[in-house]
């Protein structure tokens, strides 16, 4: 059950072969058992427990809200929850509990998601391992997988079995590995720089990142406020146009979201790709590329243009200057947006009292780890 | 326009400035080239010994002094900014504070419209250029009242530019020498204000109220056109009544809703201009002129006794009646201006350019602004002196005051007198009641009715003036005084009123 999509889970539900209660118990037990995993910063057992016995109670009547009742989600803990502790893996924000809700987060549980918890990533999203948070790692599900404890097995010489883990990639790294285990069946992550996209690849799910503007940053602790957006994290492609079509959408609270309105919808089953034209750009095929993934590209690239579909080579010319424009921009707001930790309204507080100047200093040595210093 | 090249103040400046040939100033005005020897503006007495004398003695060389001013005006809305927070000037600390004001992760900011069509009102009234797309900027420091670590300004291209601002100086020796001025308006901008530290030397500690922070700022900068304390004083009160007549901002400085910066520099004519220092949070209209004149004498005499002028931050010491360097500004600040991801460009629309369809809740529409503007202070008083055929110098004395011109008008809509006559009775005698009672105008136990009823029998001559005046005196309490004024009145109706009937009229006059 667990391993289904969250299409055929809400089937399920709707149906009456599972209640919310069952799938929610089930999915903490398999929280609870894949802790090594390190996916979660918290986990909010008894919050779901109550949002899986309001969603019965709704199924029980015919009532049910939507694709997304009763259906167990976990969220990056860059997402302002309230009243569940919201770390961003940072001791800067160790014990800072939110009085409010994030936007993308207020709209899964007006649809009836059940919260699992939230998720381990790099410290403030800044990464692309998942391996800087203050909670530590978080370790890539593949890592247990049989495979790859054989292939371990006969080139190790009796390592510590422990230490033989694989990366989720980052920065939402544990919403990754939340949804690849199976304990949830979407999650929400961020990405800036792919920071959904990334991790996605390395756990084996589907990563979505929606354009700029389409989905509300309100509530999203912000790393570079002009390239953030919420990602989606899923086990299917149709399951990530499910959760968009709940997650789009004009925000008056976010001045960057656009006006048009949005419906929810369904993506058309796709049987026929004779008309489909398939750009790939060349500047992505750097000598840096690794093997193989560019077998991997090739591969999906052939299986298109034997289906009937166009595949052509395409420029993006200023892909070389990309990445540098990236650093620029991103350093100049992420300092910017990191200005506000300074321990007085919120958050870690050293103990310094000589005054305000030494006071800021110590907290921020404090709370920031190294890549922000 | 061009600024007068001529430039004195008010009898009882204290040092002397060469009007033309100011060939160095900001691009306003054309200089005329020659120089001149200005003899004027002397006072009798130089109450500063290290100021250059009085007449200036053969090769001693004056001084001109370069005044522009920085302020900011609280916009009079309901909610903040960026927030939906209450804007109260006297409401228990931190209690009007939204989670963004508060700086919370993750909040973000939502341009109140209000604020919007205030400064834009402001920036017609002012005659200037209203710039259909303006732009959001980050102004980092670091500072226990400034929460998020920046203010968000309008730095790169803020909402209007470009207009001018008409204030009238007196001139001589009589308050009836009146001149008008004007002075730049170099840009208006939108901008957030902070919060409030409240230094407690005692416990060794700061208080932070974050009530105001978050509050719409309007900062209209004008260009150094001015030369002395007195002209930025005038400057100011032209601005405060314009805000207060347009309703963007009460512009009352005592509650700290209009702050102003002064930049200031001294040079001689035909120089190049002098090093400036800015004086900071000139928060009282009472000390303004002081304090700007304070420095320009500062400036003059460290520059003649071999001195420097450091471009440097001071502030007016109230108590000591001197400006004094500001600690923590010393050197110059990296703002690391940045432009405001969370904000689009702000478009502005006129009758011409306005989508079809677009909801009216979603644009502002400048021409529309346009007509809908109050009467402005200037207007008001052209009015009044066509009208009245009153001396410009009492139509300003009217609007200096709030709610006397309503009264003075209420007044002149129930009585028969001459409006000469009324204006001088309700800037004289009724003015000085009021001052000498520390009383508002709304706070006057004389209404219009009543002070309209008194004229009307001074005009039909039935008391006499002296008579009238004591009225004001019975108000005050002195109940035996009536006794006086009854008598007054029977000798000036020659015995033929009646005693009693008057001892009525009075009464009545008195309690109402």
């Amino acid at each position: 059950m667990l391993g289904r999509t969250l299409r055929e889970v809400s089937a399920a539900l709707k149906q009456g072969q599972v209640t919310p209660t069952e799938l929610c118990q089930r999915c903490l037990s398999l929280i609870k058992k894949t802790k090594f995993l390190n996916a979660y910063i918290t986990v909010s057992e008894e919050v779901a427990l109550k949002q899986a016995e309001e969603s019965e109670k709704r199924y029980k009547k015919g009532l049910s809200l939507g694709d997304l009742d009763g259906i167990p989600v976990a969220v990056k803990d860059n997402f302002s929850t309230a009243g569940i502790e919201t770390t961003c893996a940072s001791n800067m924000l160790k014990g800072y509990v939110p009085p409010y809700n994030a936007t993308v987060v207020q709209k899964l549980l007006d649809q009836g998601a059940l919260l699992m918890g939230k998720t381990n990533l790099d410290e403030f999203a800044m990464g692309s391992g998942s391996t800087d948070g203050i909670f530590g790692p978080v370790k890539n599900p593949w890592s247990y997988s049989k495979q790859y404890r054989e292939k371990r097995k006969q080139k190790s010489h009796g390592e510590n079995e422990d230490s033989d883990w694989l990366i989720t990639g980052g920065s939402s790294g544990g919403s990754a590995a939340a949804v690849s285990a199976f304990t949830c069946f979407a999650a929400l992550g961020s990405d800036t720089g792919g920071s959904t996209r990334n991790p996605a690849a390395h756990c084996g799910v589907v990563g979505l990142k929606p354009s700029y503007g389409l989905v509300s940053r309100h509530g999203l602790i912000p790393l570079v406020n002009s390239m953030d957006v919420p990602g989606t994290l899923t086990r299917c492609v149709d399951d990530a146009a499910t959760v968009l079509g709940i997650l789009a959408g004009h925000d008056p609270k976010d001045s960057t979201t656009i006006q048009d309105p949005v419906k929810p919808f369904t993506l058309p089953s796709l049987t026929d790709v004779s008309k489909l034209c398939i750009g790939i750009p060349k500047e992505y095929l750097t000598p840096a590329l690794s093997s193989e993934v560019r077998s991997l590209w090739s591969k999906a690239a052939n299986l298109f243009e034997s289906e009937g579909a166009k595949v052509i080579e395409v420029s993006l010319p200023h892909t070389s200057y990309s990445i540098v424009c990236y650093h620029v921009l991103c350093t100049s707001e992420v300092a910017s947006n990191m200005a506000r930790f300074d321990g007085l309204e919120y958050g870690h507080r050293c103990d310094t009292d000589v005054s305000t100047e030494a006071m800021y200093a110590a907290t921020r040595r404090e709370g920031f780890n190294d890549v922000k210093l | 326009m061009a600024t007068p090249m001529l430039r004195w103040c008010c009898p009882g400046r204290r040092w002397i400035f060469a009007g033309i040939g100011g060939g160095s100033r900001h691009g306003r005005g054309v200089p005329t080239g020659s120089t001149s020897s200005g003899k004027r503006g002397q006072s009798s007495v130089a109450q500063q010994p290290l100021i250059t004398a009085q007449k200036p003695r053969k090769g001693e060389r004056e001084w001109a002094a370069v005044v522009g001013l920085e302020i900011h005006a609280q916009i009079a809305s309901n909610s903040k900014l960026f927030s939906g927070s209450q804007v109260d000037f006297a409401a228990p600390p931190n209690s009007l504070v939204s989670f963004f004001d508060a700086s919370l992760p993750g909040t973000l900011p939502v341009l109140n419209r209000r604020c919007v069509e205030a400064a834009v009102m402001t920036g017609l009234a002012l005659d200037c250029h209203i710039n259909r797309k303006s732009l959001f900027d980050r102004k980092h420091y670091f500072y226990a009242d400034l929460p998020a670590g920046y203010q968000i300004t309008q730095q790169r291209l803020p909402i209007a530019v470009n207009g001018s601002l008409a204030y009238s100086v007196c001139v001589g020796q009589r308050w009836s020498q009146m001149v008008t001025r004007t002075v730049g308006v170099k840009q208006i901008q939108l901008e957030q204000d902070s919060g409030k530290s409240l230094h407690d030397n005692l416990r060794s500690q700061t208080l932070i109220d974050l009530n105001r922070a978050g509050v719409g700022l309007l900062e209209v900068v004008l260009e150094p056109d001015m030369s002395c304390g007195e002209e930025a004083a005038a400057a100011i009160r032209e601005l405060q009544l314009i805000l207060q007549a347009l309703g963007t901002s009460q512009a009352n400085m005592a509650e700290g809703q209009l702050r102003v910066d002064a930049n200031i520099s001294v040079h001689h004519p035909g120089e190049p201009l002098g090093v400036r220092t800015e004086v900071k949070n000139l928060n009282s209209a009472r000390f303004l002129a002081k304090a700007i004149d304070y420095e320009i004498q500062r400036q003059i005499s460290e520059l003649e006794n071999g001195g420097k002028i450091l471009n440097e931050t001071r502030s007016f010491d109230y108590k000591l009646g001197c400006t004094v360097p500001m600690r923590d500004k010393e050197g110059k600040q990296d703002y690391r201006f940045m432009p405001e991801p969370n904000l689009p460009p702000l478009l502005l629309y006129d009758s011409g350019s306005l989508p079809t369809g677009a909801d009216p809740q979603q644009v502002i529409d400048i021409d529309q602004l346009r007509e809908q503007l109050p009467e402005l202070p200037r207007v008001t008083r052209e009015k009044l002196v066509r009208q009245y055929g009153m001396r410009p110098e009492h139509s300003f004395a009217l609007l200096n005051e709030v709610g006397l011109l309503e009264f003075f008008q209420n007044v002149m809509k129930e009585t028969r007198a001459e409006p000469k006559k009324v204006t001088s009775w309700v800037l004289n005698t009724f003015l000085g009641f009021l001052k000498q009672q520390n009383l508002a105008v709304s706070e006057s136990p004389v209404t219009p009715s009543a002070l309209a009823e008194l004229l009307d029998l001074l005009d039909r001559k039935a008391i006499s003036s002296s008579a009238a005046k004591q009225v004001t005196d019975v108000k005050k309490g002195n109940p035996r005084a009536i006794n006086k004024l009854i008598g007054l009145v029977r000798r000036a109706t020659l015995g033929r009123a009646d005693p009693t009937v008057i001892k009525e009229v009075l009464e009545r006059q008195l309690s109402s």
